[in-house]
């Protein structure tokens, strides 16, 4: 079995596009660009509204009701999304599904940023946040070079864990049926070509670990070494921002 | 216009009618559907509490443990799905899959949680259950995981939550439980959309999410009864 998977996956034909049937390079260009638009539209909305909550503390209730929202069954409202928009789309486009695939993503990814920028401005220690303004800092100041440089690390595994769960997510819109890597999961499903289906698991595992690994790049050479304590070379860790979002929501449970 | 038959209506609101007319199929579906959220998290739990008890007591195994956890939670749950079968040496597809999937995650989660649940146990009360002559194994039992129960039932929440979401993904490549109500819903959605089974899908699946979320509170507070006592003092 595992070396059928491996065959799939090496055949140079699955890569190609084929006679109306997309290839893999295609599929994952596909899901990275639905993964990509989500998230970048989700940070939007969601990195100021949660630097504007936790520096005011006006509006925390917001954080509360948006994380309820992490108890709505993804498939559903997926579904549910879909039957009532694709009705008004006719003809060879996708949007009948992009759209309402587009807006789950989004309001999953939304969650996690923003209950963490606020828990990251939040937690700015108080002898920081009273070092700025007694150096005369106007409140913004205080935001844009204090609180917003030291909440970083936890911005970040917001990300981490929004971008995971977008692209899980982006997969089970091929159930819809939309582009995307889970087209080999579900189309391997239907023909009952289980080294497609494993091979397509595979590839959607593989595109999570690679993305969360850039990511854990990029938070390396932006977040100040002042503030992660890194002043020996330790290695990236991938994998440690699910985790480490979970806590955060554990703090806010109990 | 009035509408005669509720259970033929496609009214979003109908959906009780639906789950009238088609009870014993659903309540099958909803009862699938809780032992596949329940059961994981428990067999998680087993697992996960000695080899948490083995990153607190020896620190040098909680990095790369809490490393193989995060990978193993990286990976999206739907891949997961189907890549058990060829690790485990099952069919392509076996009614095994989908729980010994969530139950991978539960031990990827609850492992960190009962590691710092355990690290949360203040020293002194440690060691005076120690000067009062427990043992390594009954301080454990009857001081440290009593006293570690709160962030160990907070990761538990997280764990049950997200599995009753996780079921229904799974329902998409067929297995029964309460997405098979998406499944259908979909496929009567064609050519207008026929909303019942879809809403009650998602109302079923969230007072799930709740119930379990009530248990867990509720199992915490009879399990520290010392807690309210400090409250209402």
């Amino acid at each position: 079995m595992i070396s059928n998977v491996f065959h799939w996956l090496t055949n140079s034909a699955h890569w190609r596009d084929g006679h109306g049937v997309s290839g893999i390079a295609t599929q994952l260009q596909a899901h990275m660009t639905y993964s990509f638009i989500a998230v970048l539209i989700a940070l939007v909305i969601a990195l100021p509204l949660g630097l504007f909550i936790g520096h005011t503390g006006r509006g925390t209730f917001l954080v509360t009701a948006t994380n309820t929202l992490r108890a709505l069954p993804t498939v559903g409202v997926l579904v549910l999304l879909t039957v009532m928009i694709s009705p008004h789309f006719h003809g060879r486009t996708d949007f009948g599904y992009l759209i309402p695939t587009e807006i789950v993503l989004v309001l999953l990814a939304i969650p996690p940023i923003l209950s963490n920028t606020y828990a990251g401005v939040q937690n700015v220690s108080d002898d920081a946040r009273d070092a700025a303004a007694a150096m005369g800092m106007t409140g913004s100041q205080v935001l844009r070079f204090v609180e917003f440089p030291c909440s970083l690390p936890l911005i970040f595994s917001g990300l981490r864990s929004a971008t995971l769960q977008v692209i899980a997510t982006a997969t089970i819109a091929s159930y819809l049926p939309l582009g995307g890597l889970g087209r080999f999961i579900y189309d391997g499903l239907a023909q009952q070509d289980f080294p497609q289906m494993i091979g397509g698991g595979v590839l959607v595992a593989l595109l999570a670990l690679a993305s969360d690994f850039i990511l854990a790049v990029i938070q390396r050479y932006t977040v100040s070494r002042g503030v992660s304590g890194r002043f020996s070379n330790k290695s990236i860790t991938v994998g440690g921002a699910a985790a480490a979002d979970i806590v955060q929501a554990e703090v806010a449970v109990i | 216009m009035k509408v005669a038959d509720p259970v033929a209506s496609s009214s979003p609101w109908h959906f009780w009618a639906y789950f009238n007319a088609h009870l014993h199929q659903d309540l099958t579906w909803l009862w699938d559907h809780v032992w596949l959220s329940a059961l994981p998290v428990a067999v998680g739990l087993v697992i996960a509490l000695p080899l948490g008890w083995l990153a607190h007591r020896y620190r040098w195994i909680y990095p790369p443990m809490l490393s193989i956890a995060g990978l193993l939670y990286t990976i999206p749950s739907i891949a997961l799905f189907v890549l058990v079968p060829p690790i485990f040496g099952l069919k392509a597809l076996d009614p095994l899959q989908v729980p010994i999937a969530l139950s991978v995650y539960s031990v990827a989660l609850l492992v960190r949680v009962v590691a710092d649940g355990l690290a949360s146990v203040p020293d002194d009360v440690v060691q005076a259950a120690t000067a009062m002559g427990f043992g390594p194994f009954t301080r454990l039992v009857k001081v440290e995981l009593p006293i570690a129960v709160p962030v160990i039932s907070a990761g538990l929440r997280v764990a049950t939550v997200s599995n009753v979401s996780m079921v229904a993904i799974a329902g998409t490549i067929g297995l029964s439980n309460l997405g098979q109500l998406f499944t259908t819903g979909f496929q009567l959605s064609s050519p207008t959309a026929y909303y019942p089974p879809i809403v009650l899908g998602i109302v079923l699946c969230v007072a799930l999410a709740l119930a379990f979320d009530l248990t867990i509170v509720l199992a915490n507070r009879f399990l520290t009864p010392w807690r309210r006592a400090v409250q209402g003092r």
